[in-house]
């Protein structure tokens, strides 16, 4: 699959795809979207990526073993949890605050966090998939 | 309780102290004794301790306990003769590498013997129950290494542990027959079981629990086949506990279901026989060991015998040869292994001429022989007189059981001598190893339990007052005293007594011959429950063989078809039985478009089901999930719709990448018979769902939860997309949950195609197979 | 409406039984597939359909205005429908790695851990 064409659009590809899927997970709360919709792109993106210039290459890009992001992850959407036991309530309760930011107001809450929690997770694990398969040299 | 905390700490002292662990060892089982005697005064009195916490109160489940003059009767001589064997088993095993475990199971035991005879609730006497069960079953087969340990061991686990069974289930009906579910209001009321109509049921499953833990016949076989166990287990369990917790039961409740016709025949008839039987079989042994553990089989036949006569004598002399029964066997079990662990052998035809080498141990052993002989100033005669006063005046059958009493006694007492003197008298006899006197862990023991069965009868009114008078009084559910003196009396059992004695050094005499006879005509019947129990189990084992290879028989197919084959009939027998078919639907409105998608999604499913290349299947999979999403999208579920098209992206990458890989076409190669008869099951399946999801949808719909969440999503969690807040909020946990799923999914799969890469040849032989 | 659905949901349910029941796994692995899609498409069919209105609430509102689509079901299926896809994932590699080590894709022929003929276990203690 290595042809021209692919290879050089893939990066512009993979590129876009990942920040739509950061915008697909960030407006999750309000709109279609959120983590399990927003990692599905990603882990996509970098399988193109992975099918267009190899394995290696990806896992170079990531820096990150993707099952270390997954871990991350699922540690992240955990830890949201746990400030709700600080306020008395039951544990992954979400709490809100909106502080003031350069004059606009910013919704800040434990379920962005565990929201992207979910986001990492599905990534970790599918790209962690996808390039295991992807990858021939054990054939 | 005390020694569950000391089976813990046993091994790591071990390790640090060596064999001596075994003296701090035994100061746990001390004072557990010296506080039970602490309260024999009370006891002794006519009161009783008890106590308690609720468990399952909803169940009517309680942890209770209660103590009085059996149960610490009882409790004395566990922690007493527990005592003695925790110091003989650091001397017994020493230098074992195990030596640590043992002394952890051998306190656990003890821990649960103790509980055992203090439980209060059917509860915990049936944990407590099972709890000894599997502690034998360890500490008989803790020389894992032979496989008649583990034949053993298996054997006692087995028998005794049908047994628990059986008492579980008597104690369910005793519960359901009375609606008490504890002993001490049991005992309160004594007649709520007699009357009841499911008294037959409960004690036949009762005693189904006692005499096989008690070593009953016909399930006297485990008991001397325990005898594998090391010595100071035989010496412990098998003569002195143990054994005696089927008796305890039965005693325990004489006064609640005792004084009836079947009680009264079925204890002495099966008493009698293992008698009979224990010490004929007795007399045929030449191992030390296994002679003691036969008379230990007629001795508990003795008891059982005794208890089911249920007159205060017979009471009173059950009573007495309990507490002269565990301290003369138990004593002579610990001369058995002495012998054996000093002289190297325990069959009895190479011992001779060993009372020089050994005199402590000689005088201990003659000791515990008088006593089990009966002879005047020792505890053992006090029991004798006590039940030929309570057999001396028969009436009809029970003329025979003073027969079986007689002569059983007479060969105890020729075997109890038997070990005691032949080893001991004559000309030395070379030895496997040069015999010498032990060092004093190991003759402590029988010394000690040999001088109290002296004492225990010289001092007798002490004796009766703390120990035989309450613990006769609580078999018998009222006061009884015991007087019996150890001075003869003249008459009917003073006479029997002497029979028995004279029948007795007969026996002795002649045991040799006698032993012969009795080996030709074992011989003759050649079969015995104890083979018998080989056959069972193996007969077991084929059966399960058979079964599995027809439920489990490694065929998928198989296996799927009968699943269907059943989903579809929950799903389609009761709505046509029940009339609970769906009614025709009318033809809906959709809009072309919709109908448009509907096909497709139609076309995709056909198109998966026949395709005939791979690349064809992976395509038409690909357009029927796509079809689902766009119906998500249609009908108002965006993010599905999102999650869908995603899914179904890589799931065609994926499948892409794998099946280019896989050298085959995913068509169906099979018999037309085969197909059609699928087909028929999945068309019945989807019809089924079809005509249930339709039922569902013509009923009302409750949608309280939804509006539920279409309120708060705003309100509560700030999020305007209801779906999102229900997965990251409401249902959070769920969905953590779910992604730690994800994340395992990813390392297995991870897993899976690394494992070759790094082990190949571990999969070679696996290859070869195939 | 939901009468059209429930015979797909039906249609989809078949093919999916019908493929689990083949012996060889890429079908049993195809039927796994549509048979998830089925259980997806019959939990959405029981939270009863309406066309076109998500179940979002408008900017300024708290409660959504006019019906809109049931959001439970939808949550259950967003979940379900990555487990399935992890679950199909697990399945392909199993199958495939399977088809390596056995070398064959045939469910009877695949008898490592149950050998067609394995004697009695022992008998002994």
């Amino acid at each position: 699959m290595q042809t021209l064409i692919f290879r050089t659009a893939a990066p512009y590809l993979t590129g876009l795809m990942l920040m739509f899927s950061v915008f697909v997970l960030l407006r999750g709360h309000n709109e279609p979207g959120g983590g399990f919709t927003g990692g599905l792109i990603a882990a996509s993106a970098f399988a193109i990526h992975g099918i267009a210039f190899g394995v290696p290459a990806v896992r170079r890009a990531l820096y990150f073993h993707p099952m270390a992001i997954s871990g991350f992850g699922l540690f992240a959407a955990a830890a949201a949890g746990l400030p709700s036991l600080l306020f008395g309530v039951p544990f992954l309760t979400g709490l809100w605050m909106s502080p003031a930011f350069f004059g606009m107001s910013i919704d800040l809450s434990t379920v962005i966090v565990f929201d992207i929690g979910v986001y990492l997770v599905v990534v970790g694990s599918f790209t962690s998939i996808a390039l295991a398969l992807e990858d021939r040299e054990h054939d | 309780m005390l020694p569950f905390a000391g089976a813990l700490l046993a091994p790591a002292l071990v390790r640090v102290m060596k064999h001596n662990a075994g003296w701090l060892l035994a100061a746990i089982p001390l004072v557990v004794f010296l506080h039970l005697a602490g309260m024999l005064d009370a006891v002794s009195k006519g009161s009783s301790i008890s106590g308690g916490f609720d468990w399952a109160p909803s169940l009517g489940l309680r942890f209770s306990w209660f103590l009085d003059g059996l149960s610490l009767t009882f409790a004395l001589l566990i922690s007493g003769i527990g005592t003695l064997i925790v110091i003989y088993a650091g001397g017994y095993l020493k230098g074992h590498p195990h030596q640590g475990r043992f002394f952890s199971f051998i306190l656990l035991f003890m821990g649960a013997m103790l509980g055992l005879v203090v439980s209060d609730s059917f509860l915990m006497l049936f944990v407590y129950w099972e709890l000894t069960s599997i502690t034998s079953f360890l500490l008989i087969g803790f020389d894992h290494g032979r496989e008649a340990s583990r034949r053993a061991a298996l054997q006692a686990l087995l028998v005794t542990g049908i047994g628990g069974l059986s008492l579980l289930a008597g104690l369910l009906v005793i519960a359901q027959a009375t609606g008490m579910s504890e002993l001490s209001s049991l005992l309160g009321s004594v007649d709520a079981l007699r009357n009841s109509p499911l008294y037959l049921a409960a004690l036949l499953l009762v005693l189904g629990g006692a005499f096989t833990k008690s070593a009953q016949f016909p399930f006297h076989f485990w008991l001397p086949n325990a005898m594998e166990a090391p010595t100071p287990v035989s010496a412990y369990l098998h003569s002195a506990t143990m054994v005696k917790a089927g008796v305890y039961l039965l005693m325990r409740l004489n006064p609640v279901m005792g004084d009836t016709a079947a009680w009264e025949t079925i204890l002495p008839v099966f008493g009698g026989a293992t008698l009979a039987i224990g010490t004929l079989l007795a007399v045929r042994q030449t191992d030390l060991k296994l002679m003691l553990a036969y008379t230990t089989v007629s001795s508990l036949g003795l008891l059982v015998m005794l208890t089911g006569l249920g007159s205060d004598k017979a009471i009173e002399a059950a009573a007495l040869y309990l507490i002269a029964h565990s301290m003369f066997k138990g004593a002579l079990f610990m001369v058995a292994g002495l012998i054996d662990h000093e002289a190297g052998t325990r069959d009895i035809t190479c011992l001779r001429g060993l009372r020089k080498a050994m005199p402590i141990t000689f005088v201990a052993a003659m000791l515990a022989a008088l006593s089990m002989g009966g002879l005047p100033l020792f505890s053992g005669f006090l029991a004798k007189e006590q039940i030929y006063y309570a057999l001396g005046s028969p009436e009809g059958w029970q003329a025979v059981l003073l027969v079986i009493a007689v002569c059983g006694n007479a060969l105890m007492f020729a075997i109890g001598f038997a070990v005691a003197l032949r080893p001991f008298l004559g000309d030395a006899l070379r030895t496997p190893k040069a015999a010498h006197e032990g060092p004093i862990s190991l003759w402590l023991g029988p010394a000690v339990l040999g001088a109290l069965g002296l004492a225990a009868a010289v001092a007798a009114p002490i004796t009766h007052r703390f120990l035989s008078s309450p613990a006769a009084s609580a078999v018998a559910g009222s006061p009884i005293e015991v007087t019996i003196s150890t001075i003869p009396h003249i008459g009917v059992p003073l006479l029997l007594s002497g029979l028995t004695v004279a029948l007795g050094i007969a026996a002795y005499v002649r045991l040799d011959s006698l032993r012969g006879a009795t080996a030709g005509v074992l011989q003759a019947i050649g079969w015995g429950p104890d083979r018998g129990f080989d056959q069972v189990l193996r007969g077991l084992l084929r059966l399960a063989t058979g079964l599995t290879r027809i439920i489990h028989n490694g065929r998928l197919d198989i296996y799927m078809t009968v699943t269907f084959v059943a989903v579809a009939a929950a799903l389609l027998l009761p709505m046509v039985l029940f009339g609970e078919l769906p009614s025709m639907p009318d033809v809906p409105a959709l809009r072309f478009y919709e109908w448009g998608v509907l096909a497709i999604a139609v076309i995709g499913v056909a198109a998966v089901v026949k395709a005939r290349s791979r690349l064809t299947a992976i395509v038409s999979l690909g357009i029927q999930g796509f079809a689902v999403a766009l119906l998500y999208m249609l009908f108002g579920a965006p993010d599905l719709s999102f999650t869908q098209f995603m899914v179904e992206t890589l799931s065609v990458v994926i499948l892409a990448l794998v099946m280019t890989r896989l050298r085959l076409a995913p068509t169906d190669r099979r018999p037309h018979a085969q197909k059609l008869l699928d087909m028929a099951i999945a068309a019945a399946c989807g019809t089924a769902f079809a005509l249930l999801l339709l039922k569902v949808t013509q009923l009302p719909f409750d949608d309280r939860l939804s509006q539920f969440f279409n309120t708060y999503a705003k309100t509560i969690a700030h999020g305007r997309n209801v779906v999102n807040v229900i997965i990251v909020d409401f249902r959070g946990l769920d969905t953590l949950g779910e992604i730690a799923v994800v994340m395992v999914t990813g390392l297995a799969i991870l897993a899976l195609i690394r494992i070759r890469s790094k082990k190949a040849d571990v999969h070679a032989p696996v290859r070869k197979e195939a | 409406m939901e009468a059209v659905f429930a015979i797909l949901v039906g249609l989809f349910f078949a093919a999916g039984i019908y493929l689990m029941l083949s012996r060889h796994i890429i079908r049993i692995l195809l039927g796994v597939v549509l048979f998830g899609n089925a259980v997806n498409l019959l939990i959405f069919t029981n939270g009863r359909i309406i066309r076109e209105v998500p179940p979002i609430i408008a900017e300024g509102l708290d409660v959504p205005a006019g019906a809109v689509v049931n959001p439970l079901p939808q949550a259950l299926i967003l979940t379900a429908i990555v487990i399935s896809f992890c679950f199909f994932c697990f399945l392909l590699v199993l199958a495939y790695r399977a088809y390596q080590e056995i070398g064959t894709d045939d469910t009877d022929s695949m008898r490592v851990a149950e050998p067609v003929d394995d004697g009695l276990p022992p008998m002994g203690y």
